[in-house]
């Protein structure tokens, strides 16, 4: 097995890891780095608990090879909150009450964060699009609409 | 800070939606659920050789290639474990043993430094299977040409609520005979006869099974695992593995996602199994996706046959339900969603004379396991529609039909119990009303047909008649209390309502109560499971008796050191006060260190516990012929959905514009989370109406993946959801409250297909009510062409 070493941002500190080339990113990121907050839900690209911002990009990390984020920018749900201070869209689905099992909630916030920071005031419909990927099987989904509606006012 | 002193009793912890006690962990990543507790190098990765028959006899297994494979620490087979285990029947092995039952069923255990190397031995292990014909319908599976899947039947172990038909494939045969069905018939101005048919669905929680399993060398096991059920699980493995349950600990963090598929035990013994053969090392036991979708619980189909009948007038006569439960190929939980299944069999409907046959059929198919309403989405399924079918029948309004015929206090129901106060009307009136019902609305398009539903929907907790609950209470130096529980977080939000129970037994500030897991048997009070909606209810009335326990033992203290009587003292907001001196002191350090005696005498009191239980002891059994008993059931929660829709004449697809659930929910502890119950539950709900089924062919899944077996998404969901929250006390709830987790899904099959007939007058009866059965249908109708 061969190891690649990269040096990549996570949550805005530079890490440095071994990793062997089959590793996926999510694996990197739970396993090397103790970065639990990220789920692995089906491991096959489909549920989207595995989301992270990967150059202010959401993708399923166990789709990434961990190799290939030399040199990347990783944001996770430990990297959402700044200084103790909740992410408007974390206040919101407190709120709004969109949590409930939890499991899906670190991957949902990701790809919310990635929307708004790419549309700061999205429709419903795109935001129901731009959550698609993100299965969640406990709340319905309409609280977490609700909730990134409510960011969007408010950031 | 003083206290008025007055005994007024306002409340500001119940019927009051406080913020998730769990919510902030959840939002921030630091949540710890069972795959994200750490266990180091010594961590070995636990795979299982699974069957490819649906039915076979195994002939050899070979092991040795796996075992000399380099980083293989230990191989396992059903040879090494003689045991059967199941909740209910014991009708199953850790690992098959002479003969598997269904597709994916484990015959052999590897584990292995990590995972690749696992797959690898997993891979290098030889089975020879002679195949057998296997049993893929429940009503084939019944009859007596089945081959049979138990020969063994006669010789399990069986509580004496279950009845096995030795010789058959049937594992429980559960009857309800109430008045004379069979003579009805003729006297009825209208009758439905209809068969129905539900296919298996999965419950598809987002966080897969996961347990990881340690033994020391004194032989104690340590268990930590996604689980709806610590303490069932230690109860079960001790028996399966012949361990005293006091060599036994459950470790169970927080559960992402559950519905029942980890209640009981499945692959959790698979794991402790190894574990045994590697002593020190934690073994660590995952289902990939794809096994999660087959080789764990998944939801039975089920085969109803039903015949419902009327008078003139719209009176209920008649009705008989035989339902053919496609229990899998084992049924050690599935015999008493039967029962369940049985005792519910008429659904909420008053009915003089009513005849239910339900049996639990083994079959050649994935193995049947609690689900979010414990049989009631299936039965209600038929019998709803059923119902809906003879109203219109009769030429009845829905509405006026059902609320005639709805069971009402002071019923007797088709087990002879007598009904409790129950607001299932207010909910069919409420429902309607939120929807206009008896109000034609135009369509959105001239493509689409636009139509009304209705159904309505009962369920009991089932459980053994002496499903108990404990808790304990402690309180602190800072006057914050902390309450043990062994009742599980699994997303309904039960952590927050005992902490809001406990805060007003006590009288102190809900910010003050701490409920935290992870549940743990060996420091963890007893709970049953955390199953059938009987959180709220029973382990509700356990926290409460503990917070009473514990407000004595304070009022005891405080009433010694003030020479005063109890019955005039109180606790509010964390303070003691006396009604009669206007006195008070706050709990801080009193509830630990006790009061000082005057004087330097000496003191009184010392660190505060209380404890409380909760156990049913009223419930009766059923007659084995007759299904008649004075109080089968703890109680009903009842209620109803209704929904406003349009269907796409072009496509078959539905777009649901409002749906609306009603539920007497007995009390409300905190309403926001019941309300967020109910409409995450008419998610699940719709999306098993709409979209999910697993397509068996002779006992394989073809669609393992969630690409192609598709749930719910935030795109597909009606952006009108409603919930509205009824409210009749239960008379041993705590705080009048009943259970509402499971409730939301039950009634919404019938509710969409009633609506879909309604706008079509086409009905599509067995789900999943997809776009293209749907379509299909109305070319057949020839209403699209």
């Amino acid at each position: 097995m061969s190891f690649h070493r990269i040096i990549l941002t996570v949550n805005g500190s530079t890490e440095q890891v071994d990793v062997p080339g089959n590793m996926t990113l999510l694996q990197m990121l739970r396993e090397k780095l103790a970065l639990t907050g990220t789920k692995n839900g089906c491991a096959a690209g489909e549920c989207g608990a595995c989301t992270v911002l990967m150059n202010g990009e959401p993708v399923n990390s166990c789709m990434v090879l961990a190799a290939e984020c030399n040199g990347a920018d990783i944001i996770t749900i430990e990297g959402l909150a700044r200084d103790g201070q909740l992410d408007v869209i974390q206040k919101t689905i407190i709120e709004q009450g969109g949590v409930q099992c939890g499991f899906c909630t670190p991957g949902m916030l990701i790809s919310a964060r990635a929307l708004l920071n790419r549309n700061p005031h999205p429709k419903e419909e795109e935001i129901r699009e731009a959550l698609v990927g993100n299965l969640c099987r406990c709340t319905g989904y309409n609280r977490i609409v609700s909730a990134v509606k409510a960011a969007a006012e408010v950031q | 800070m003083t206290i008025a002193p007055t005994k007024d009793k306002a409340t500001t912890n119940i019927g009051v939606s406080k913020p998730r006690v769990d919510v902030r962990e959840k939002v921030t990543g630091a949540a710890i659920f069972t795959d994200d507790v750490q266990f180091g190098a010594g961590l070995l990765h636990a795979r299982a050789k699974r069957s490819p028959y649906a039915h076979a006899l195994i002939k050899r297994i070979d092991i040795s290639k796996a075992k000399a494979l380099p980083g293989v620490k230990v191989v396992v087979t059903g040879e090494d474990f003689p045991n059967r285990t199941g909740l209910y029947l014991r009708d199953r092995f850790i690992f098959a043993r002479d003969r598997v039952r269904f597709v994916g069923e484990a015959v052999a255990g590897v584990a292995a430094v990590s995972e690749e190397i696992a797959d690898k031995a997993v891979d290098l292990i030889e089975v020879e299977y002679e195949p057998l014909p296997g049993v893929h319908d429940p009503v084939y599976g019944a009859s007596s040409e089945a081959p049979l899947v138990h020969p063994d039947l006669g010789s399990y172990e069986w509580p004496n609520f279950i009845f096995p038909v030795p010789g058959t494939n049937i594992s429980n045969h559960f009857k309800v005979r109430k008045g004379d069905v069979d003579s009805v018939w003729e006297k009825c101005a209208a009758v439905v006869e209809y068969t129905f048919r539900v296919p298996h669905v999965q419950h598809v929680p987002i966080e897969p099974h996961v347990a990881i399993a340690k033994v020391d060398d004194e032989g104690n096991v340590t268990l930590w695992a996604s689980s709806q059920s610590p303490f069932a699980q230690r109860n079960l493995i001790a028996k399966s593995l012949d361990i005293p349950e006091s060599k036994i600990r459950v470790i169970a963090p927080l559960i992402g996602g559950g519905f029942g598929c980890k209640a009981g035990v499945t692959m959790e013994a698979i794991p402790v199994a190894i574990a045994l053969k590697a002593k020190g090392h934690p073994v660590k036991f995952r289902l990939t996706r794809e096994e999660e979708f087959y080789t764990n619980f998944v939801r039975q189909g089920l085969v109803a046959q039903i015949k419902v009948g009327c008078d003139k007038d719209g009176n209920l006569l008649g009705l008989q339900n035989t339902m053919y439960w496609d229990g899998g190929g084992y049924t050690d939980y599935g015999v008493n969603i039967t029962r369940a299944g049985g005792y519910s069999g008429s659904g909420p409907f008053d009915c003089p004379n009513v005849k239910v046959d339900s049996l639990c059929v083994y079959t050649n198919h994935p193995v049947g396991g609690a689900y979010r309403g414990f049989g009631m989405s299936e039965v209600h399924t038929g019998i709803v529609q059923a119902m809906d079918m003879l109203a219109e029948k009769i030429g009845m309004d829905r509405v006026e039909f059902l609320k005639k015929n709805v069971v009402q206090e002071g019923d007797k129901i088709l087990t002879g119990m007598t009904m409790h106060k129950t607001g299932i009307k207010e909910c069919i009136d409420k429902a309607a009303q939120a929807i206009n019902w008896g109000v034609k609305e135009p369509n959105s398009a001239p493509n689409k047909l636009r139509g009304k539903g209705i159904a309505v929907m009962w369920k009991a907790p089932a459980m053994p008649p002496n499903a108990g609950s404990s808790a304990l209470i402690k309180l602190n130096e800072d006057a914050s209390v902390t309450v043990m529980i062994g009742g599980q977080e699994i997303g309904q939000g039960t952590f927050t309502a005992m902490a809001q129970i406990a805060a007003e037994a006590l009288g102190v500030p809900f910010e003050s109560v701490k409920v935290k897991g992870p549940i743990d048997t060996q420091y963890s009070p007893y709970e049953w499971q955390t199953v059938a909606s009987r959180l709220t209810w029973s382990m509700g009335n356990a926290v409460r008796n503990a917070a009473l326990d514990a407000r004595r033992r304070i009022l005891d203290m405080v009433a010694e050191a003030w020479g005063e009587n109890v019955e005039d003292l109180d606790i509010k907001d964390g303070y003691v006060i006396s009604y009669k001196t206007e006195e008070s002191i706050s709990l801080k350090n009193i509830v630990v260190y006790g009061i000082p005696k005057p004087n330097d005498e000496g003191w009184i009191g010392g660190p505060v516990v209380g404890s409380g239980n909760f156990m049913p002891t009223y419930v009766t059994g059923l007659d084995k012929e007759t299904g008649q008993g004075e109080r089968a059931v703890v109680h009903y929660t009842t209620g109803a959905q209704a929904v406003d829709l349009e269907v796409d004449l072009d496509t078959g697809q539905i777009t649901i514009l409002k749906a609306v659930s009603a539920f007497d929910v007995g009390k409300a502890i905190n309403p926001d989370l019941v309300r967020a119950q109910i409409e995450g539950g008419f998610v699940q709900g719709m999306s098993s109406a709409i979209f999910e089924e697993m397509k068996l062919v002779n006992g394989h899944m073809q669609n393992p993946s969630f690409v192609d077996y598709r749930i719910a998404t935030s795109a597909d969901v009606p952006e009108k959801i409603e919930a509205i929250i009824v409210e009749a006390p239960q008379d041993d709830g705590p705080f009048g409250a009943r259970g509402i987790g499971e409730h939301p899904m039950v009634p919404t099959i019938a509710a969409l297909a009633n609506a879909i007939y309604n706008a079509t007058g086409v009905r599509v009866p067995h789900p999943p009510l997809s776009a293209e059965k749907i379509y299909l249908a109305m070319l057949d109708a020839g209403i699209v062409k």
